[in-house]
């Protein structure tokens, strides 16, 4: 067992030295849903090292003894037709750690999509996060304020994410507070994720949308709740209102630079309605949770 | 000459320019030397007409190589654009174009094309029969998947090249956002390919449960023919999805349906599900065939028989259906939430399962066995170890919650190429190898043979290795740069670097047909590798019947233990042969599918429903056509068999 | 080629069977043709954006009659290859064409239904739910449209070279195909009409 930890810190030592002596961005967490990532990471680099290094074993035992060179010219070998026992061992270990992988699997699979146990207790922050070629904007309802290309948030607090898209299926990612989520143009999906610290972290579009895509990034900055409310306050104090016109502009196809605005989007043009027909419950919980907070007209129809 | 202006490219570069220079040359060399050479009658009567499967399976391939050479040179370009950062040898538009091409041609056009090629010659000859059970289909297959292929080749010079990834998702795919004829290329090349490759599903299944030698009942089968067979049931039954998923495309594109669009209750995830519903069975599709080879390969080289022959069976059969079972890991992060994705994540990590088995079967069938390292023996000491690598990422990549990091990374292109090059390009290049002298009478020189095993076995972990980390590093797919300041720029130099040695390693193979054209000898025996299944019984060249007599078989090694026990495989007398005629049909058919497709592509309405109308006369004809084959005499069957004996 | 006398005749060469055996498979690919398209119809069928549903437009008569039709078009081709295993060929070909009139009025049913969709706001580009219905209404009716002239053709060879394990061989595959295009109808008719009615 300590074979594959130590196997397992070699590897990453290695990734570590040729990526520039930084821990690599999916395996530097700093938020709960991108930690129990990365444990699932690295238990699971553990357990397959494992399955690796007996293949590779019995794979150089079998070619230094039975060489044809080290065996004496006459030998020739036996018909083996094949043994249950044998068969059952190299299904059952398989299946046991398939198994086992399965149950963290699913476990972390209702984890990530709920709100993160050690800020349960708080109000999420709710941000509708719409991409539109090859740019994000960024909206807070309760706030009243949006940005584009960048991302202020408060650190220990749980963050809701609705995402949608004004054109092709994009993907928002923030590789160190957690996985990504699909945006599309017929219906909004919800990430949770949180900041445990605070940091400037790096986002992006992670699903292939056209010509802007890989300059379809944007900045995450994670500060606490009380400079974040400042920087609301300031935004409200400084910056110009969203007018539709503006908007319309703001979704030509094109690339822009870092913009802030007082007002959102979703009064003029709400966000998609949710997918009907969805008989996973949780878009049931998802109604219920954000009904508040939800701008959508067409909500009554729910 | 507006009516021309719809074949101009849009973003054109020198690259292209070139191209289009380069291709008419190479047209008019061709046919400049078939007319120098007196070589059309040779060419219609020996190749395009032929209804022989040896046959059919040297033109898929040619095919593939060929193919394989235009993939492989979209990678190098990919890899050289993105071994420094902000570099500037491809804008964003051509790397998109290349990438996209790079995916449909390996997986379509070279990997589908190279199996077909090995099922196509080895499994008659491995069952005893005389061809397959419907030869003419089988040339229509062939020729409609060259036809697909030539149709989407030509898309980068006359149109313009597909540019939505080899995935093709939609929004991205329709006329909102993908506004020239590339997808439509995309749409309809490989439509016209699939049916090929339907036919061979059916063909394929035919021949094998009906055309077996007397006494070889299906677990008495070579590994080979038993996963040719498992993986054309899942042909038969995958690519009619692909058929409407890409007729439902067409008409979004084309017609204006809303199937996939934006509006009108358009669901673009509807073309993302139908996709990989076909698409997961597909990789399948690949790889068992690849199995199948280094099942008689290990086996030959191990001089052992193989290990727990039920089993491999067994898990091949359970990989066919749970093939069916997995799709939604592909798109873990479309929001489907935590039961689904859960179902998806367990059934995904349990076909690892099966697939672990055969790994061990084949360690154990070398165990106690007599290895011998031949080239093809060394693709299949190298794919066991490269391949557990790429098979567990995949487990890892199964595990659904870990995948919203994983998903659309490097470490994704990392792993589906730690499978597919190890699993599919090796086998493919050992079953090349290991068949070469059936299919052509000589040799490929072993020397460079396995030089070229080791340079694509280190150019693959140097160009792939990686990806594992620059993508666990935040480096998206499909990116055609990246800054300066996220550090990914030694990672990418260094599989730049695997990659050129893979290229050496590919042009080494091109050389080796060459050498061992010019120089290996011709005086060889018909079982070279001393193997052990039927096909090694025949003749060097195989006659165009095969078998002169019907073999009779007694086990799963039918030639081993002929050999062993002395006894006669041919029992009996000489009889008439009946074999099926040469025929047009298919090529001339498959050349109205291409007008039909190009038509389509261009919505050039009035020649579309000419070749429509065309493709059903040919329909009608076959119909009516009475076309009973001929009868090869005792006579030249005695004197085609007394020559080839002398020869052996 | 060896016949085997103790078989029907369209099972009696090694290619027939063969033939035989090619086409089921065939059959097998297009269930996965028409699943993905039901599969298809029900992802799509509630998602109508400003176009008409499915019960704003179906109309029971047509499709009672286009069901009549097919139907009775099976049982007539059944009796036809049953005729032709008694090798009675003049009774053979009156089925067949009573079953190919059939399926043409089918057809021409189905024609005026479309006229009628497109004719209420419910043409193939309306919605996803319009565009899948025709689509795969379409696609069956094509099936039809070929079926019609591959009868026909066969009908055609045995009038001109009678009743031979090729012609059997093929108007008994035929027969296959017509079958497998009414069990298609009736799912058409439940899981598509009935169902879009309730």
């Amino acid at each position: 067992m300590k074979g594959k930890w130590i196997f397992s810190s070699v590897l990453i030592t290695i990734a570590a030295i040729l990526s520039g002596c930084e821990p690599l961005l999916v395996l530097d967490p700093k938020g709960p849903q991108a930690e129990r990532q990365a444990q699932d990471i690295m238990l699971s680099i553990g357990i397959m090292s494992f399955i690796v290094l007996a293949v590779f074993a019995l794979l150089i035992f079998v070619l230094i003894k039975y060489r044809a060179s080290k065996q004496s010219p006459d030998y020739e070998p036996p018909h083996m037709e094949g043994n249950i026992w044998v068969e059952a061992i190299c299904v059952g270990i398989p299946v046991l750690i398939v198994a086992y992988l399965s149950f963290v699997s699913v476990q972390s699979n209702y984890i990530v999509e709920a709100t993160p146990e050690k800020y349960e207790d708080q109000e999420p922050l709710v941000v509708y996060a719409s991409s539109s070629n090859w740019k994000w904007h960024f909206s807070y309802p309760e706030e009243e304020i949006e940005t584009v290309n960048y991302l202020y948030i408060p650190t220990n607090r749980p963050l809701e994410f609705k995402l949608y898209s004004y054109g092709p299926i994009t993907s928002f990612w923030i590789p160190q507070l957690g996985g990504q989520k699909y945006a599309m143009s017929d219906m909004v999906t919800t990430l949770h994720l949180a900041a445990d610290v605070p940091g400037e972290f790096v986002g992006r579009n992670a699903n292939f949308s056209g010509q802007g895509f890989a300059e379809n990034t944007f900045d995450v900055t994670a500060m606490s709740q009380k400079d974040f409310d400042e920087w609301v306050d300031e935004v409200k104090d400084t910056a110009d209102p969203l007018t539709e016109e503006k908007f319309d502009e703001l979704l030509e196809p094109g690339h822009l630079g870092r913009m802030t605005f007082t007002g959102t989007h979703l009064d003029f043009m709400p966000p998609p309605d949710h997918d009907h027909g969805s008989s996973d419950s949780e878009e049931g919980n998802e109604h219920q949770n954000h009904s508040e907070q939800d701008k959508d007209s067409d909500h009554s129809n729910h | 000459m507006e009516f021309f202006e719809r074949f101009a490219v849009p973003h054109p570069s020198p690259a292209i320019y070139a191209s289009m220079v380069a291709i008419g040359l190479v047209v008019i060399a061709i046919i400049a030397g078939l007319t120098y050479f007196k070589k059309w009658g040779y060419l219609w009567r020996e190749w395009l007409t032929t209804v022989d499967h040896k046959r059919i399976g040297i033109m898929y391939l040619i095919s593939a190589l060929i193919m394989l050479f235009r993939g492989g040179v979209d990678a190098v370009m990919m890899r050289a654009q993105l071994s420094a950062p902000e570099n500037t040898l491809l804008d964003a538009q051509h790397y998109n174009e290349i990438f996209t091409t790079h995916g449909v041609v390996m997986i379509i056009f070279m990997a589908m094309p190279f199996i077909f090629a090995l099922m196509n010659i080895v499994v008659p000859l491995q069952i005893g029969a005389r061809d397959v059970a419907f030869p003419r289909l089988n040339a229509l297959s062939f020729w409609l998947f060259f036809m697909g292929a030539m149709l989407f080749n030509i898309s980068f010079v006359v149109g313009g090249s597909p540019d939505a990834g080899w995935t093709s998702y939609f929004p991205l795919a329709g006329n909102d956002f993908s506004t020239s004829v590339g997808t439509n290329y995309y749409m309809l090349a490989i439509q016209i390919s699939g049916i090929g490759s339907l036919m061979t599903g059916i063909n394929m299944i035919t021949t094998i449960l009906r055309m077996r030698a007397p006494g070889m009942t299906l677990m008495k089968m070579p590994m080979f023919t038993w996963s040719t067979f498992i993986a054309n049931v899942i042909i038969v039954f995958a690519f009619p999805v692909l058929t409407v998923a890409l007729a439902m495309g067409t008409m979004d594109r084309l017609f204006g349906t809303q199937f996939f669009t934006m509006e009108n209750g358009g669901m673009d995830m509807l073309w993302a599900n139908l996709f990989w519903v076909w698409g997961h069975p597909e990789v399948y599709i690949l790889i068992l065939p690849a199995f199948g080879i280094y099942s008689e390969v290990i086996s030959t080289f191990s001089r052992k028989n193989l290990y727990g022959y039920k089993s491999m069976v067994a898990s091949m059969v359970v990989i066919s259906l749970m093939s069916f079972l997995v799709w939604v890991h592909h798109f873990f992060t479309m929001g489907q939430g935590a039961l689904t994705n859960s179902i998806f994540s367990i059934t995904t990590m349990a076909i690892a399962v099966p697939t672990g088995v055969k790994i061990f079967n084949w360690l154990l069938t070398m165990y106690k066995g007599k290895i011998t390292i031949t080239t093809p023996m060394l693709y299949s000491l190298l794919f066991i170890p490269l391949f557990t690598l790429g098979g567990v990422t995949g487990v890892m990549l199964a595990m659904s919650a870990a995948d919203y990091q994983y998903h659309n990374t490097m470490f994704l292109v990392a792993h589906f190429h730690n499978v597919i090059i190890p699993g599919v390009v090796f086998a493919m290049l050992a079953g090349l190898t290991y068949y070469w002298p059936k299919m052509f009478g000589f040799m490929l020189n072993e020397k460079i043979g396995k030089w070229t095993a080791w340079l694509l076995s280190i150019g693959f972990l140097l160009a792939f290795m990686p990806m594992y980390i620059t993508g666990l590093d935040g480096q998206a797919r499909r990116m055609y740069t990246y800054s300066e300041a996220t550090g990914f720029g030694t990672l990418n130099m260094i599989s730049f670097v695997g990659a050129i040695i893979m290229a050496v390693g590919f042009a080494l193979i091109v050389y080796n047909v060459y050498y061992s054209t010019r120089y290996a000898s011709r005086d060889i025996s018909s079982d070279p590798w001393d193997a052990r299944t039927l096909e090694w019984s025949t003749h060097n060249p195989v006659p165009e019947y095969n078998f002169a007599i019907v073999p009779e078989v007694k086990s799963s090694q039918a030639l081993w233990d002929a050999k062993k026990e002395g006894h006669n495989l041919f029992k009996g007398k000489y009889e008439e042969i009946h074999m099926p005629n040469n025929s047009g049909a298919p090529f001339l058919m498959s050349v109205v599918f291409f007008i039909w497709g190009f038509a389509m592509i261009f919505s050039l309405w009035i020649p579309a429903i000419i070749a429509t109308i065309g493709i059903f006369a040919f329909m009608a004809h076959r119909s009516f056509e009475q076309d009973h084959g001929h009868h090869i005499s005792v006579k030249e069957i005695e004197e085609t068999e007394t020559k080839m004996r002398g020869a052996k | 080629m060896k016949m085997d006398h103790s078989l029907p005749l369209e099972y009696s060469t090694d290619q027939n069977k063969l033939n035989i055996l090619g086409f089921w498979i065939f059959l097998g690919a297009e269930i996965m043709l028409f699943a993905t398209l039901f599969a298809s119809y029900f992802t799509l069928a509630n998602r109508t954006g400003n176009g008409p549903t499915g019960a704003e437009i179906f109309e029971i008569t047509p499709v009672l009659i286009e069901t009549f039709l097919l139907l009775t078009s099976s049982f007539t081709i059944g009796l036809g290859i049953h005729a032709m295993r008694l090798g009675k060929q003049k009774a053979m070909l009156t089925f067949f064409s009573v079953t190919l009139l059939l399926g043409l009025a089918f057809l021409g049913v189905e024609i005026y239904e479309f006229v009628h969709y497109v004719h209420v706001g419910a043409g193939l580009q309306t919605s996803a739910f319009t565009s899948i219905l025709l689509t795969t209404l379409g696609t069956h009716g094509a099936h039809v449209t070929l079926g019609l002239f591959w009868g026909l053709f066969i009908i055609l060879q045995i009038k001109k070279r009678g009743l031979t394990p090729q012609t059997a061989n093929k108007s008994f595959i035929f027969s296959l195909y017509w079958h497998f295009l009414d069990v298609v109808w009736i799912f058409i008719f439940s899981f598509i009409y009935l169902k879009g009615m309730m």
